[in-house]
């Protein structure tokens, strides 16, 4: 594994705005099977204001925890607000990011473009909701031994 | 408070052997005399040397004269490669079969496999680059092992040389190297094997499997870093490597790293000592955490060749699954979380953000081989180890997918 730094790891270890969301009013995506990056982002909109957001990702350390940064940021802010949001805004508070790893975090911005795009659009998503949730473990990154 | 570390990833590294370490200690303030001082206190450095060397020929069925000292696995392969290609162009020399050999009409070819090695495959581009050598490159099948028949069919007038890997570091495959020593030998062409990976975990005779040249090093079994050795056949040209004061009888000049030396004999001896015990250890603790995961994990899948038990076929310190759905760098980094050392063959964990190239020469998909995990197990692990291992992996994994886009569908339709 490549040198994160302690911001990072901890974003990673428990990520605050993982998983899906059943009602979404727009759902983005980037990223491609191959280079191991798949990112999904769902936003709640009232207003013009993103009230809630959530990811889900198909990527590594940086992807996850970039993506948990970004989400928290993002949270609140009005989609316009949103748009404007650069890869330096988001990984601000994740001390340095490996260069190689920049285009993972760079996916969480490009999925929430989209996914603003789609509502701006009118293109509204429809979740698949056959399969049953496994239950969410927050606490994977403690230690429960 | 710090959990103790669970190392699991000893086909990158292995731990030194305390006793290892011991042994190699007088010579960094004691008996720390360069073994060419004709002074006794030199002398006493360079009995330890050729101790080790014997030590090490021993191991392999070789002749003491046949090993030659070097930095590692990756100098190994270079030299031997080089080495031989080199030796090949001077007009002059006679080649494996004892024939003169015209300027220009040298024999140019070499076959190996898409699973090697990094220092073979990059060497083999160099050559072709910078002495106008081709490569042969073989495939694999689904587990990972070449059919021998292919490197027959592949041998032409032109071909110096086959390099064969024989433990694959990433999924443990072990190649017949005595079928393909056979095939090489009745063809008149030189066999290379790089057997880092798989020395002091199943068989190794140079002899009986026909080996021409031999790679090794002492990180992987136990030793230091930094010290290898090539072996290489009586009678076999091979072009010296480093010239200077003309150690290693001239063919790679170089103060001789004493203490390294010492300890990769010591690994050696220690090794060989124990191999039975060892080996039966590790294959205890490979398959309990084959069965445990592929038992208890869904959409898993087993990297490689395995049938229970073995360890002529799979090393009996690999273990490689592929976990549908998630990315395998995410999945090292709970680990790593969890104090347990991994790692994987995912784009995400590589310079160049592409899968591993021997997963994909195995024809796993983009998906399977970004899923990866290795696990490599050493003589130290323990069974609460892959106790607390096996009932860790699962829940990253449902963790893992509980994130994952992947199976969660989303339709879209235009709002009218």
């Amino acid at each position: 594994m490549l040198k994160y730094s302690k911001e990072t790891l901890k974003r990673f270890s428990e990520p605050k705005f993982a998983g899906e969301m059943k009602n979404p009013d727009s759902v983005g995506e980037e990223g491609n099977m191959k280079c191991g990056d798949v990112m999904r982002i769902y936003i709640k909109v009232k207003d013009d204001i993103i009230t809630d957001i959530k990811f889900l990702t198909y990527g590594c350390v940086a992807a996850i925890a970039s993506t948990d940064a970004l989400c928290e940021t993002v949270k609140g802010k009005t989609l316009d607000e949103a748009e404007k949001l650069t890869w330096k805004d988001v990984v601000e508070g994740l001390g340095e990011v490996p260069s190689i790893k920049v285009h993972c975090s760079v996916m969480g911005i490009d999925a929430l473009k989209d996914a603003i795009k789609k509502y701006r659009e009118g293109i509204k998503p429809v979740i698949n909701d056959e399969e049953e949730c496994c239950e969410e473990m927050k606490n994977i990154g403690k230690i429960d031994q | 408070m710090r959990f103790k570390l669970i190392y699991m990833d000893n086909g990158a590294t292995t731990k030194i052997d305390e006793n290892v370490l011991k042994s190699m200690m007088p010579y960094f303030t004691e008996k720390y005399a360069n073994p060419s001082s004709s002074h006794s206190f030199g002398q006493d450095a360079k009995d330890a040397v050729d101790k080790a060397r014997g030590r090490i020929a021993k191991a392999i069925g070789a002749d003491e004269h046949e090993i030659f000292f070097t930095s590692g696995g990756t100098e190994s392969n270079n030299w031997a490669l080089k080495g031989l290609a080199f030796a090949a162009m001077n007009a002059g020399k006679i080649d494996a079969s004892g024939k003169k050999i015209k300027s220009g009409e040298h024999k140019n070819h070499i076959i190996t496999t898409k699973i090697e090695h990094k220092s073979i495959l990059n060497v083999c581009e160099w050559l072709k680059e910078n002495a106008g050598f081709e490569t042969t490159y073989l495939d694999v099948d689904k587990d990972g092992f070449v059919n021998p028949e292919d490197i027959k069919k592949a041998i032409t007038k032109k071909t110096l040389l086959v390099s064969i890997i024989h433990g694959n570091n990433e999924v443990g495959t072990i190649q017949d190297i005595e079928t393909i020593g056979n095939i090489c030998k009745n063809a008149g062409v030189l066999f290379h094997t790089d057997v880092c990976q798989s020395f002091t975990k199943t068989l190794v005779d140079v002899q009986k499997q026909n080996i021409d040249l031999l790679t090794l090093n002492a990180h992987k079994v136990h030793g230091p870093k930094g010290i290898g050795a090539l072996f290489i056949r009586k009678g076999v040209e091979v072009m010296d490597w480093q010239q200077g004061g003309n150690h290693e009888k001239g063919m790679r000049s170089g103060t001789e790293n004493v203490h390294g030396i010492v300890g990769f004999g010591e690994a050696v001896k220690i090794a060989m000592k124990d191999v039975n015990k060892n080996v039966k250890h590790m294959i205890l603790l490979r398959d309990k955490l084959i069965k445990v995961i592929m038992d208890n994990v869904e959409n898993v899948k087993l990297n490689g060749y395995y049938k229970e038990g073995n360890s002529d076929k799979r090393l009996c310190n690999n273990v490689n699954f592929s976990f549908l759905a998630i990315e395998g760098e995410s999945l090292g980094g709970y680990l790593d979380q969890k104090f347990v050392c991994s790692s994987t063959g995912s784009a995400c964990n590589a310079r160049n953000l592409e899968p591993s190239y021997v997963l994909k020469a195995m024809e796993l998909t983009d998906e399977e081989a970004n899923g990866s995990l290795r696990l490599t197990l050493s003589k130290f692990n323990t069974e609460e180890e892959i106790d607390y291992v096996a009932k860790t992996i699962p829940k990253i994994v449902e963790k893992l997918r509980h994130i994952s886009p992947i199976g969660k569908v989303v339709n879209y339709f235009k709002k009218k």
